[in-house]
C-alpha cells in the first residue's frame, strides 16, 4: 500500500446512508490517525454498524467519500480495499484448519505456498497460538478463536483493521480478559483499528479515540478521558459512565457556574456547558463518584451546598458498589458511589445521610443541546 | 406412568409399523427375488439352481448396453439438476425473503400437484411433430418443417432434470439455509472472488445437502420407468424397461428378478463410488439432512 505520507489511515468526507426515508449515517465526516484505537461507541440501531460495512465496501455510501490510506474507496470491492474485518461472531470458516483461515487471504493473493506457511507460523506465534496450524475452529476456545480471527485479517497487513462487536458474544469474564488482549495486540502490531461497540466500557479502556454516535451523527470525538470529563453534549453525558440526570430551570448563571432548580423545588449548582441563559430549561449531570457522602453534615468538605438523603437501596459490587438516595425534601433520586475506604460497610436501607458535590465537577446543558 | 416403566416396549411399539413395513415389502420382496433369479426353468414347472439368467444378461450385449446408458445418463441427468437446483436454491435461500421466498417455493413444488403420467404427457403435447414447440419453430422461421423433439436422449434427460429438480432443491436449501452470511462476507473482505468463495467456503459447507440430493435424485432416475419409455419411445432402452418386460411380456420371472438385481448392485455401487469421490459418509449425509 503506498500511501501518501502524512494521510490518515482512514478519512470520511460527509458520507451519508439512507434506508427509505431514515437516515442510518447522516454526513460524517472524521479521520482516524495512523496506528491508533478509534472506537465508534452508540447505543444499537445508531448506525455504526452501517459505518464500518460502508468502510468494509459492504455497503456503498448514497453521498460522500471514504479514503483509505490516502486512496478514494468509491467504485472499490471489499475483496480489493487494504481493509479486514472482525466479524461479530468472528466467522471463522468451520470446513478449514487453524492454518488454512490464517492462509485464506494469502493465497487467494497468490503468495507461495511456502512463504504463506512461514507466515502463518510467523502469525500464529505473535498472537499467542504458536503451533495451532492443524486445529479445528470447533476445538478452539472463545479466545483462541478470537485470536484466529484476528490473525486472519493482520496477517495480510491491512491499513485498517475493522473490528464489529467482537467481544458482544463472550461472558464477562473472557470478555474483560479479552479486552486487555486485543489493547495489547494493537499495541504490538500498530495496526489501525476502528472498533465498533455499544459498550462504554470498552471503548474507553481500549480506545485512544473515541466516538460518540447517535442517530447517524457523532455527538462527540476526543479522547475517553474527554468523553468521561468533559462531555459536549447531554446524549454524552449520559452515555459514557453512570451518571445522574437532574432536569430543571436555569435561575441564574455566574461565570461557568449555573444555579437550576428542579421541578420538586431543589436547588443545584454545576459547571456550565455550552451557552445557557437564565430561564433557560436545562439538565445537570453528577457522577456518582462526584457526590460526596457522610453521616455526619459537619464531615463534609464545607462551601459547597449540603442535601439530606434517606438511604433507598444499597447496590453493592465490590469496588463498584453505591447507594440510592432520596432526598428528604423533594424526594428527588441520586446515585452515590461509595468510597473504598469500607466506611460506609456498615449503611443501612432507610439511614439519613448528607450529601454534597463540587459544582465544578458537575456539568450543566440546555436541554436538546446538540452536538458539533 | 407406563413409557417411563416399559420404555423397551413403548420403542418397540412405536417402530412397529417401520419394521414391519421394512420386513413385509422391502426384505421378504427382494428375499423372493433373490431365490427366483437363481434358478433356471429347464422344463415345465421343473427348476433348478443356476446363474443361467446372470449368464445371459453379460452374453446378450443389448441387456449390459442398456445397462451402461441407463447408468451413464442417470448421471448426467443427476448432474444436470444440480447444476440447475443450485442457482434455484441459492435464491430462495439467500436471496428472497418472507413472502417471495415462500412464493419461490411453492413456484417449485406446484408441478408435483399433477400426476407425473400427466406430467410427462404434457411434455409430449409440447414436443411433439405436431406439438406446441415444433409449431412454434416452424412459425418463427427457425425451422422448415416441424422437427420431432421427442423420442431423443435429450428429450429423456429434460423430462428426467425437470421430474427431479424439487428432490435437488429442498435438500440444498436445507444446506444453504444453515451457511453464515457472514462467513460469505468474510471470505470476500479476505480477497476472495465469487468463484472462489463458491470453491472453498459454500460447496464444502453444502456438501452433504449436495450430496443428499445427489442420492435422491440418482435413485430416482434410474429406477424411472414412466419418464424414459414416455419421451424416450419404444427405443428408449431404459434398463427398468428391461425389467417391466421380462416380467410382463415375457412372463420370465426369473431373468426379471435377476435384472432387478443387478439394478440394485448398479445403484448401491454408483452412490457409493460418488460417496467416495465427495469424500462423504453415508451415515453423515444422512444425518445433516
Amino acid at each position: 500500500m503506498t500511501a501518501p505520507p502524512g494521510a490518515p489511515d482512514l478519512e470520511t468526507r460527509a458520507i451519508v446512508k439512507r434506508f427509505g426515508g431514515h437516515a442510518a449515517v447522516a454526513g460524517l465526516s472524521f479521520a482516524v490517525a495512523r496506528g491508533s484505537f478509534f472506537s465508534i461507541l452508540g447505543p444499537s440501531g445508531c448506525g455504526k454498524t452501517t459505518l464500518l460495512r460502508m468502510i468494509a465496501g459492504f455497503q456503498q455510501p448514497d453521498a460522500g467519500e471514504i479514503l483509505i490510506g490516502g486512496r478514494a474507496m468509491a467504485g472499490v470491492a471489499p475483496n480489493r480495499r487494504p481493509v479486514n474485518m472482525v466479524f461479530q461472531h468472528l466467522a471463522l470458516f468451520p470446513m478449514m484448519s487453524v492454518a488454512e483461515n490464517v492462509a485464506y487471504g494469502l493465497t487467494r493473493r497468490g503468495v507461495a505456498r511456502a512463504e504463506t506457511a512461514r507466515r502463518v507460523e510467523a502469525m500464529l506465534e505473535r498472537v499467542g497460538l504458536p503451533g495451532a496450524q492443524a486445529r479445528r475452529v470447533h476445538e478452539l476456545s472463545g479466545g483462541q478463536k478470537q485470536r484466529v480471527a484476528i490473525a486472519r485479517s493482520l496477517v495480510l497487513e491491512p491499513t485498517l483493521l475493522l473490528l464489529d462487536e467482537p467481544l458482544g458474544a463472550l461472558d464477562l469474564k473472557l470478555r474483560e480478559h479479552m479486552k486487555i488482549e486485543l489493547k495489547q495486540l494493537q499495541a504490538a502490531f500498530g495496526t489501525t483499528f476502528v472498533y465498533i461497540t455499544h459498550d462504554q466500557s470498552e471503548a474507553l479502556v481500549l480506545s485512544d479515540q473515541v466516538a460518540v454516535m447517535n442517530a447517524g451523527r457523532f455527538e462527540q470525538v476526543g479522547s475517553p478521558q474527554a468523553l468521561y470529563y468533559e462531555p459536549l453534549t447531554p446524549f454524552v453525558a449520559g452515555f459514557v459512565g453512570a451518571n445522574n440526570r437532574l432536569a430543571g430551570q436555569a435561575t441564574a448563571v455566574n461565570g461557568d457556574i449555573v444555579e437550576l432548580v428542579t421541578p420538586q423545588g431543589l436547588v443545584l449548582r454545576a459547571r456550565r456547558r455550552g451557552s445557557i441563559a437564565a430561564g433557560d430549561a436545562v439538565e445537570a449531570y453528577v457522577r456518582p463518584e462526584v457526590a460526596l457522602l457522610a453521616r455526619d453534615a459537619a464531615a463534609l468538605p464545607p462551601g459547597h451546598p449540603v442535601l439530606q438523603a434517606a438511604v433507598d437501596s444499597l447496590l453493592f459490587d465490590g469496588a463498584n458498589s453505591a447507594v440510592l438516595l432520596r432526598e428528604a425534601r423533594t424526594g428527588l433520586e441520586l446515585r452515590v458511589a461509595l468510597p473504598q475506604t469500607g466506611q460506609f460497610a456498615d449503611l443501612r436501607v432507610g439511614e439519613t445521610v448528607a450529601v454534597t458535590f463540587d459544582p465544578e465537577r458537575a456539568v450543566c446543558f440546555r436541554s436538546g443541546a446538540q452536538g458539533g | 406412568m407406563a413409557e417411563a416403566r416399559y420404555p423397551r416396549l413403548m420403542l418397540a411399539l412405536l417402530l412397529a409399523p417401520a419394521l414391519l413395513w421394512l420386513l413385509g415389502l422391502i426384505v421378504l420382496p427382494h428375499v423372493e427375488l433373490a431365490v427366483l433369479s437363481l434358478r433356471a426353468r429347464i422344463a415345465p414347472r421343473v427348476y433348478e439352481t443356476s446363474l443361467a439368467q446372470y449368464r445371459t444378461f453379460i452374453e446378450e450385449p443389448l441387456y449390459w448396453h442398456t445397462f451402461v446408458r441407463t447408468a451413464v445418463l442417470s448421471v448426467l441427468a443427476t448432474a444436470l439438476t444440480l447444476l440447475l437446483a443450485f442457482p434455484i436454491a441459492w435464491t430462495i435461500a439467500k436471496i428472497a425473503h418472507g413472502r417471495s421466498r415462500s412464493l419461490l417455493f411453492v413456484l417449485c413444488l406446484i408441478p408435483f400437484w399433477v400426476s407425473e403420467t400427466v406430467r410427462t404427457l404434457g411434455w409430449m403435447i409440447l414436443l411433439r411433430e405436431s406439438g406446441v414447440v415444433p409449431q412454434a419453430l416452424v412459425a418463427l422461421g427457425l425451422a422448415a418443417t416441424p422437427p420431432e423433439l421427442l423420442y431423443h436422449d435429450a428429450t429423456i434427460l429434460v423430462g428426467l432434470v425437470y421430474t427431479s429438480l424439487l428432490f435437488m432443491v429442498v435438500p440444498l436449501i436445507g444446506a444453504l439455509d444453515t451457511l453464515d452470511d457472514a462467513l460469505i462476507e468474510a471470505a470476500y473482505d479476505l480477497g476472495g472472488s465469487g468463484a472462489d468463495i463458491l470453491r472453498r467456503i459454500i460447496i464444502p459447507h453444502a456438501a452433504p445437502g449436495i450430496t443428499a440430493g445427489c442420492i435422491v435424485v440418482f435413485m430416482l432416475t434410474v429406477g424411472n420407468y414412466l419418464t424414459p419409455t414416455l419421451l424416450g419411445g419404444k427405443n428408449s432402452l431404459w434398463f427398468t424397461e428391461q425389467i417391466y418386460t421380462q416380467f410382463i411380456t415375457r412372463f420370465n420371472w426369473e431373468q426379471g428378478a435377476a435384472f432387478g438385481f443387478l439394478l440394485l448392485v448398479l445403484s448401491t455401487a454408483i452412490v457409493w463410488a460418488g460417496l467416495k469421490l465427495a469424500g462423504q459418509r453415508f451415515g453423515d449425509v444422512m444425518r445433516r439432512t
